[in-house]
């Protein structure tokens, strides 16, 4: 046993592997099995519903997905929420965390309280807000619109897919305002008193020194955000199912029908395979980050 | 007063103008002040309204908006009694801890080696991992659901306690990885040069050592788990249901009774919520994999 | 009783060569110190010999027995880690204890020992104590306390005084050297700080890029360094280095021209020389004295009053020479001054860097630390 371990080193390769083993391999597992499933049924017929059906579909499933007005409707409505969602929490969670950054009484108190959404259960945040803040009568909202006298908004009806992204980007605004929060900490504070020194006002810091200071902070929280964005489910789920129409499918929720709802397995998994390739482009740009990263 | 008419003018401007500047200071603190609690009270509004809903009663609750009512806990009873909450909160804590504790059993192996045996492959493992943390959960629902329904596993705990440990393994692997690395090497070796072995290296200094970085590693795979609505509302219907999925169930138009809903998510997100705030800071490594610290 | 052999170690790194062929013998109760400059591999040699690093070929032989492939608490030794390394969340009794904990040593038998060591330290009100609330020099003792108690037959210091301040680092040197009287055992010590070197060992083996320059006792170091790099690692401040022309040998030594156009005769072996060979010529600061018919000028840049004594800054062209003088000296900046050096002061180095062999040998060049403390060991011959 002592004698091996001077040379530890040297036959650490053999006891790497014997650590790892069981994190890779099951990770291996979870990622070739379900993929090659995947992307397997996504070139065969394969219905649920109809039993009989089966055999080499080529890419005809892709076809029908692809000329479905369905999935483009639904591609489109990823993006925007995507794209709302990231601008309201990226520009909202930079200027939180710089408001949040500044002393004053109760800072702490205040940034939990600031925090706390990211923790609560996303089929939660979707029925607290369709419900008690966004109901068309009795919602906070709605009382709010009166008593400025003004007309209350029937908020899933008219604006569907703008409720669920401010649902989500409440959910997520957190996220950002923490991270830039912890990454605003280690701005060094000399820096700011050498710009201040050199005349520089609060704007010109924060354009020259705290932005160019987040920047690393800002795109990960983008590629980890669009990551989970791309599939956001539960929101959907308990709220619109998706409605009115297709107002509020996205891709996941596309998937989901296909899949869940007709059964239609070789259709589902195609547009699986589309949501992995979505994901993997931003999925490249964060890894690449990170392994850099790493390197220092 | 005679004193003060005695100052010469010089005197006087400059103590005005001193005190303007303190107060302008002061204008400023007070205005951050008030701003920093204004946003910080509307984006935990929601919460504090469905925390107070809870204590109405159904004809409250969907009344107009008001801070003051009588509180009553009709409802936290009628939850528990009419839909059992004990159940899914106990599926929620199983399922949750059941998948942390098999995350941290897999991952701390791992994560020894990956920060004390570094190999040449020791990175392009780290970041593989990571990456199968990219495949999006719809694309490999069809497969998942089917194998789930062949093996049985739909709607049991034990499925939904491996997928939670597959999906979060990575980021808990990453995160031990980040804490194991910063414990100082030094230490591990002046251990073996005290004579112990590599097991006795890893209870004797190792894990006290990195206790608080494991601690907050497990909670993160906690709340993680805890939150996660996908799998949960996808491969479980009543049996195996968390609380993500009990929760749903009061989307269906004919199940708004807004206070149970009240009562039944401050139950669910109070746990959650303590944690989180208790990790946030350790939180965001493994957030963020490492990227900001 | 330990003596400690290195035969041709080397290690790599993937294709870097780190240490390149080293050997070494260590006597017992040597004090040996380890220098060089960041990266030449002094820490990595340390490491192999404590076991934490394996070498890539060679032996490291301890006590005549073969150590490659004993894990490193049973090769005998004891190591003190230049950030201590100690176990934070244990008392210093718990860290000094841990090896023995570890052993399954008796819980009686455990603190007597750790007592006898904190003694011998000065650690006994602290011995409850977490390292966190102990001062930089408390943990250091500490660290030094582990090692003893494992009663080591070679004890290892990684850079153990660079994390402490100026004042404490003198001290901490002066009890090191005690403890090494005290406990009469084979100390190896590294450092980059060439003064730590000069004040404690025995045996100083100065390393540079994997390779060692020079063995030696300080004083054999000092006045006789083996190249250009030990002259201008040894001594501070460093060395002045002059290019000079070669002019004859002879057997009195070697003829040259300074820059500036004086002659001067070193005494040292110039019969290997080819003719018109390029020398370089040199002279510690403290060795050039000021001198009014000195065959070398220059302008005073800057100077330094130390009080005691003055530092000086001569330009040359384009050479800045350091010149050592007297505290009292009236120079001011910008006046030029004339110096020289005794003959027997200067060192000549060939053009691969190679000290010629001095014709004369200093009288103290053979002394150890040992010996300043046993009275006539210095008139000993060597």
């Amino acid at each position: 046993m002592t004698k091996t371990r001077a040379s530890g080193r040297t036959v650490g390769g053999l006891r790497t592997l014997s650590l790892q083993a069981p994190a890779v391999t099951l990770l291996l597992l979870w990622m070739i099995i379900p993929l090659g499933m995947t992307i397997w049924f996504s070139f065969q017929y394969y219905n649920l519903l109809m039993p009989g059906m089966s055999g080499f579909a080529g890419v005809e499933n892709y076809e029908y997905l692809l000329t479905d007005p369905a999935l483009w409707k639904a591609m489109g409505n990823t993006l925007l929420l995507v794209g709302w969602v990231l601008a309201i929490t990226v520009v909202g969670g930079t200027l939180l965390a710089v408001l949040f950054q500044q002393d004053f009484a109760g800072r702490g108190i205040a940034r939990v309280l600031a925090i706390s959404p990211f923790f609560v259960m996303p089929t939660v945040s979707a029925l607290v807000w369709k419900n008690m803040m966004m109901h068309p009568s009795n919602g906070v909202l709605a009382w709010l619109a009166n008593s400025l006298g003004l007309p209350a908004v029937d908020w899933f009806s008219a604006l569907p897919l703008t409720s669920i992204a401010i649902i989500v980007a409440w959910q997520w605004l957190p996220f950002a305002l923490l991270i830039l929060l912890t990454a605003m900490q280690s701005l060094d504070e000399d820096q700011v008193e050498a710009a201040r020194m050199d005349g520089a006002g609060p704007i010109a810091i924060f354009f020259f020194i705290t932005l160019p200071h987040l920047k690393r902070a800002i795109s990960v929280v983008i590629m980890i955000e669009m990551i989970f964005l791309l599939t956001i489910f539960a929101e959907i789920f308990v709220t619109t199912s998706g409605g009115p129409g297709l107002a509020t499918t996205n891709l996941a929720y596309l998937i989901y029908m296909r899949a869940l709802l007709d059964f239609d397995v070789g259709v589902a998994s195609a547009g699986g395979v589309i949501a992995i390739i979505l994901a993997n482009i931003v999925a490249i740009f964060l890894v690449r980050m990170v392994a850099k990263n790493l390197e220092d | 007063m005679t004193l003060l008419r005695s100052n010469t003018p010089a005197q006087a401007i400059s103590s005005t103008s001193a005190s303007a500047g303190r107060g302008s200071a002061g204008m400023k603190t007070l205005l951050i002040t008030v701003l920093g609690w204004t946003v910080a009270l509307v984006i935990f509004f929601p919460i504090l309204w469905m925390v107070l809903t809870g204590f109405k009663t159904e004809a409250a609750a969907i009344a107009d908006p008001s801070f003051i009512f009588s509180p009553t806990l009709e409802s936290y009873e009628a939850v528990q009694a009419r839909s059992g909450y004990a159940r899914f909160a106990l599926n929620s804590v199983a399922v949750a801890f059941g998948s942390t504790f098999l995350a941290l059993l897999i991952a701390i192996p791992s994560a020894y080696s990956m920060a004390f045996l570094p190999t040449r492959r020791t990175k392009g493992t780290l970041l593989w991992m990571l990456s199968t943390k990219m495949l999006p959960p719809v694309g490999v629902l069809v497969p998942i659901y089917l194998i789930f329904r062949d093996v049985g596993l739909l709607d049991t705990r034990t499925g939904l306690i491996i997928i939670y440990t597959l999906m979060n393994l990575p980021i808990v692997v990453w995160m031990l990885y980040t804490f194991f690395k910063d414990m100082p090497k030094d230490i591990l070796e002046a251990g073996r040069m005290d004579g112990a072995s590599t097991l006795q290296e890893v209870f004797f200094l190792l894990l006290p050592l990195t206790l608080p970085g494991i601690a907050s590693t497990g909670l993160l795979s906690v709340i993680l788990s805890w939150n996660e609505a996908f799998w949960s509302l996808n491969l479980t219907s009543s049996k195996a249901a968390p609380l993500t999925a009990y929760i749903a169930s009061f989307s269906s138009p004919e199940g708004l009774f807004w206070a149970k809903l009240s009562a039944a998510s401050t139950m669910a997100i109070a746990p959650i919520l303590i944690l989180g705030w208790m990790t946030q800071k350790q939180m965001v490594r493994g957030l963020t994999f490492g990227a900001v610290k | 009783m330990a003596t400690l052999q290195l035969n041709n170690i080397t290690k790599r790194f993937g294709d870097t060569s780190v240490l390149k062929g080293i050997d070494l013998d260590v006597n017992d109760q040597e004090f040996v110190v380890f220098v060089g400059p960041s990266g030449c591999g002094k820490s990595t040699l340390m490491r192999i010999i404590a076991g934490l690093e394996s070498a890539t070929d060679g032996d490291i032989v301890i006590d005549g027995q073969r150590m490659n492939e004993v894990g490193p608490a049973d090769r005998g030794l004891a190591m003190v880690f230049q950030s201590y390394a100690l176990y934070p969340h244990m008392t210093v009794e718990g860290n000094m204890g841990f090896s023995m904990r570890l052993a399954g040593v008796p819980k009686e038998e455990r603190r007597a020992k750790v007592l006898e060591a904190a003694k011998v330290l000065q650690l006994e009100p602290l011995l409850d104590r977490k390292p966190k609330a102990l001062s930089g020099g408390q943990r250091q003792r500490v660290a030094i306390g582990r090692a003893i108690v494992r009663n080591p037959s070679i004890f290892l210091f990684d850079e153990p005084l660079s994390n402490l301040d100026a004042a404490l680092r003198v001290q901490m040197r002066i009890e090191l050297a005690r403890l090494h009287d005290k406990l009469n055992a084979t100390m190896i010590y590294v450092t980059h700080d060439q003064i730590e070197a000069m004040t404690m060992a025995d045996k100083i083996v100065v390393l540079h890029d994997g390779v060692v320059e020079q063995v030696g006792s300080p004083m054999a170091l000092y006045h006789h360094p083996a190249n250009r790099f030990v002259a201008g690692f040894i001594g501070s401040p460093k060395m002045n280095f002059f290019n000079v022309d070669l002019l004859s040998v002879s057997p009195e030594g070697v003829h040259v021209r300074l820059p500036g156009g004086g002659e001067c005769t070193v005494p040292a072996d110039g019969q290997t020389l080819e003719q018109h060979a390029t020398l370089e010529l040199g002279v510690r600061p403290e060795h050039l004295v000021l001198d009014e018919a000195g065959a070398l000028s220059g302008q005073i840049e800057v100077l330094e009053r130390l009080g005691g004594q003055t530092s000086l800054y001569v330009r040359m062209g384009e050479l800045l020479v350091t010149l050592m003088a007297d505290g009292d000296v009236g120079y001011r900046a910008h006046e030029t001054v004339r110096f020289s050096f005794a003959p027997e002061r200067a060192h000549l180095f060939d053009s691969d860097g190679r000290a010629l062999t001095s014709l004369t040998q200093h009288p103290l060049a053979g002394l150890t630390r040992q010996d300043n403390r046993t009275p006539g060991a210095a008139e000993a011959p060597v």
